[in-house]
């Protein structure tokens, strides 16, 4: 055996462990990827299911018309403007008559929802003759009783509850009076201060106007200046430039797209504050980089002998474009597009910066009206004390996510279904 | 009539001449023998008409529009009686505010002087007159413009290159979107940091060691001086930008190597897609994970080490962010590593290299310039990045190095100044678009040189 043969003979051990060193490092880096995607979305996951069902108690409602302060129901203004809390608290006195005191008798109050009352009024709008009979109602709990009754036995001592409290809330569950149903309002409602009242469905419509201006204003931008690049631009000074601001912008940050639109829409073209026409607008000017690089990309991988073809038939560039090659690039580009309007559905801080943080309780009705957006909605949220919210906010983030999974499977599946190799 | 109104009227009319067109085309055509004697297909006839019809009254509403208010505003104010002309610019916005709110109904007459009720009554007037004549110099341009186009319709009219020398301006205004975007961002973040360097020195910006934006309503007011110093938010951003290269530069590119030089082809096919969910996943989600999830964790773990840890710590923004920027890294650096070429792989191989020796001595520095393109490109991203250091670090600009303590970064300041009420006029507010303009400048740097690398490194193996 040479010198060298033993050298490396010997250091073979070393080298080996090294290599298996390495090895155990790449593992390591991709299991860490892969838990924190599992961390995250378990995360999210535990956190916000409980949102989406809500807590009812049991009470006997005496539908009384002196509580009320009702004496002609046929007057529509009156049973209108009727003290429905009046009937729940006295259905909640009538429950528990052990309680008294001021004190003690608000803390028995609060056991029901703020917005009980106006449900109670619905029910008598669409059926008067429910004046002066005793019903057997389910009524929204507050959310201090709603997340009590949803915890364990243990976690119950750490949950906001009063102390006072705990008792009656405990004999209702004893005698099967609480009940836990589907949140319906969740995905009616808008914003409000009552986590138990508070909705996404304000935002999503929001989100959706937005989404819609964008859609129609960059995809067809996208499409065109794409086109315009790979097929019509001679290759020139203003061509180079055009392609350096598509790649530069593709990567600026979208913060600065916020500025833009507040100091150019806004301050200069005097457009309102939160709506979804100037969102849009924004996230327009942010997703086009995005979706002109994609569509450049599918327009390439249309097959010169196609263009040649249309060419030699006859047909002249804008014929051979319009009628052979935009049709046979167009899967790819609605894949670039579908990716595109993900991106912008999950973008939050262009939008903060005109204006669309507001607190909007009303479902907004056209890209003109006041709106948050579904990503916005989870920042006010995440930024709520109560503890309630966090479970709203995890319910709101899955909602998102269900979209943008979605939105993403969709494109994968255009992709799949459509795409040729040449 | 509203604009959006005029432009759907607009649409319904560029459809009636378009028809008109296509029958006046097979008119024409009849008296020679049939369409094929026409010079273009009897669609391009039809569209001129449409084109003539639609684009000149876009431009005329588009100018009235841009327009309109000013002509109205310096109109009503020269009509003013003299008793309440403006004597400067504050007043004159005031009363101008004044008279448009009691016009719009949101100001009750009762309250202001009976001149500002004429004049908001004159205002009404003239907005009225003006959507009225706007209406019909719109409606009156889109007809004749139709007229004209579809009059125009001959068998020798070469309508065919008319209709697409139109379509190609139309793709090339298109295209330069992007550069007016561009423009934009330069001009709006630009005009407003040169008004704010007005007020406050740019040494003093750059150089200051203090940061608080607060302007003092009462002289005698405390600790509201109003300190322009952005070092603390440079650290700050800095700080928590490393921490996030820290967690996002080893774990993205060793998944890289091991999926691209190691991993089966059923493991590769896998794990790739759902390390792409990272990168999918909204900022906001990775904001709310950070503040709820992550920096309660780093807090509860490092009290129980004896250590203080800010419930607002750069460490959870950082460590989120890190893990938000790994499949950034890991895709860049896979396309770097599988561009490499296998001769290259096969000839250390040969030599008697183990794989992993391969790997650290030939392939990694050949794809270094494009992993380092990578790395610039996500440290511009991490630079940029706002929610997750709006919900997850704090606002008080702490000059320090310690992770563990709250600091502050400039993306989390330009939201901080901008959401919410504000005048547009003072430091405050402009201190936010100085901000912008520095943040513009870094991340536009760094993508200019990462580019530049990549493309460089690209075409070395092409």
């Amino acid at each position: 055996m040479s010198k060298t043969t033993e050298q490396v003979r010997k250091s073979l051990k070393a080298r080996y462990s090294s290599e298996k060193r390495f090895r155990a490092f790449g593992i390591t880096a991709v299991a860490f990827g892969l838990l924190a995607v599992v961390v995250l979305f378990t995360d999210i996951i535990s956190k916000g299911t409980s949102a989406f069902v809500e807590t009812y108690i049991q009470l006997e409602i005496n539908w009384d018309p002196e509580e009320l302060g009702i004496d002609d129901p046929t007057d529509p203004d009156q049973i209108n403007v009727a003290d429905y809390d009046a009937l729940i608290k006295a259905a909640l006195r009538e429950r528990f008559p052990e309680v008294e005191g001021r004190l003690d008798r608000r803390a028995l109050y609060q056991l029901a929802s703020s917005g009980a009352g106006f449900k109670l009024r619905d029910q008598l709008v669409a059926n008067p003759d429910l004046l002066g009979t005793i019903q057997t109602q389910w009524i929204l709990a507050d959310d201090d009783v709603d997340i009590f009754i949803k915890a364990d036995a243990e976690e119950r001592q750490s949950k906001r509850l009063p102390e006072v409290a705990r008792p009656w809330v405990e004999a209702l569950e004893r005698d099967g009076q609480t009940d836990i149903q589907w949140n319906a309002s969740f995905f009616s409602h808008g914003d409000s201060r009552e986590p138990e009242q508070a909705g996404v469905w304000a935002a999503v419509t929001g989100s959706f106007f937005t989404m819609i201006v964008t859609l129609v204003l960059a995809f067809p931008i996208g499409v065109a200046a794409a086109v315009y690049l790979e097929e019509f631009a001679p290759k020139n000074r203003f061509t180079d430039f055009i392609e350096v601001n598509i790649n530069n912008l593709a990567a600026v940050p979208s913060i600065i797209f916020g500025l833009l639109g507040l100091a150019i829409f806004i301050n200069l073209f005097g457009l309102p504050r939160s709506v979804p026409l100037v969102g849009g607008l924004v996230l327009t000017l942010m997703t086009l980089p995005t979706i002109i690089i994609s569509a450049r990309a599918s327009i390439k991988s249309v097959p010169p002998s196609i263009r040649e073809a249309a060419l030699g038939m006859g047909a002249s560039r804008m014929q051979m474009v319009m009628h052979h090659v935009l049709p046979l690039a167009m899967p790819g580009m609605l894949t670039g597009a579908i990716i595109g309007m993900a991106q912008a559905l999950g973008e939050t801080a262009p939008l903060l910066m005109i204006g669309m943080v507001a607190f909007i309780v009303d479902i907004p009705g056209g890209p003109l009206d006041a709106s948050t957006v579904l990503p916005v909605q989870i920042y006010l949220w995440a930024d709520s004390p109560e503890a309630s919210f966090v479970a709203l906010t995890s319910a709101a983030i899955m909602v998102l996510l269900a979209f943008l999974i979605t939105m993403n499977t969709l494109a994968v599946l255009l992709r799949k279904r459509l795409e040729r190799r040449w | 009539m509203q604009a959006g109104n005029l432009v759907l009227l607009l649409i319904a009319l560029g459809a009636v001449f378009y028809f008109f067109g296509w029958r006046r085309s097979y008119a024409v055509s009849a008296p020679l023998g049939g369409v094929r004697h026409l010079h273009s297909l009897p669609g391009y006839y039809a569209s001129l008409a449409a084109v003539w019809c639609v684009l000149p009254a876009l431009a005329l509403l588009g100018l009235w529009l841009i327009i309109d208010d000013t002509v109205i505003r310096t109109n009503l104010m020269a009509s003013l009686p003299s008793a309440i002309q403006p004597a400067n610019e504050v007043d004159y916005n005031l009363l101008l505010n004044q008279i448009r709110n009691v016009a719009g109904g949101a100001l009750n007459p009762a309250f202001v002087p009976a001149e500002v009720v004429a004049a908001a009554e004159q205002l009404a007037a003239m907005q009225a007159r003006n959507q009225q004549m706007m209406s019909i110099a719109f409606v009156s341009i889109a007809v004749l413009g139709g007229v004209w186009g579809w009059s125009r319709v001959q068998p020798r009219l070469r309508a065919r290159q008319q209709v697409e020398s139109v379509m190609k301006w139309m793709l090339m205004g298109s295209a330069t979107v992007a550069i007016l975007t561009t423009l934009g961002i330069v001009l709006s973040v630009l005009f407003e940091s040169i008004r704010f360097f007005q007020k406050v020195s740019p040494m003093e910006f750059l150089f200051g060691l203090q940061w608080s934006p607060q302007i003092a309503l009462r002289a005698d007011q405390v600790g509201a001086t109003g300190a322009f110093g952005a070092v603390p938010l440079f650290a700050g951003t800095l700080l928590i930008s490393f921490i996030a290269m820290c967690v996002a530069v080893p774990v993205g590119l060793m998944s890289a190597i091991y999926l691209a030089e190691y991993a089966h082809r059923n493991v590769r096919a896998w794990a790739k897609p759902i390390l792409e969910i990272l990168a999918g996943v909204p900022t906001v989600v990775y904001g709310f994970f950070a503040a709820l999830t992550v920096a309660p964790a780093i807090r509860g773990f490092g009290e129980s080490m004896g250590l203080t840890v800010a419930s607002e710590s750069a460490l959870a923004a950082g460590l989120v962010m890190g893990i938000m920027i790994i499949p950034f890294i890991s895709s860049l650096a896979d396309d770097v590593i599988t561009a490499v070429p296998r001769a290259m792989r096969d000839g250390s191989l040969a030599l008697g290299a183990t794989q992993s020796e391969t790997i650290k001595r030939v392939v990694i520095p050949a794809a270094l310039p494009g992993i380092m393109g990578g790395i610039l490109l996500a440290v511009s991203r991490a630079i940029g990045e706002t929610m997750i250091v709006v919900m997850a670090a704090g606002l008080a600009a702490n000059l320090t190095a310690n992770p563990l303590e709250a600091v502050t970064t400039i993306t989390v300041q330009i939201v901080t100044l901008l959401v919410g009420d504000q005048e547009f006029d003072s430091a405050k507010t402009l201190a936010a678009f100085a901000l912008g303009l520095m943040l513009f400048i870094v991340t536009l740097g760094l993508n200019v040189i990462a580019l530049k690398i990549v493309k460089k490194y690209r075409e070395q193996y092409e």
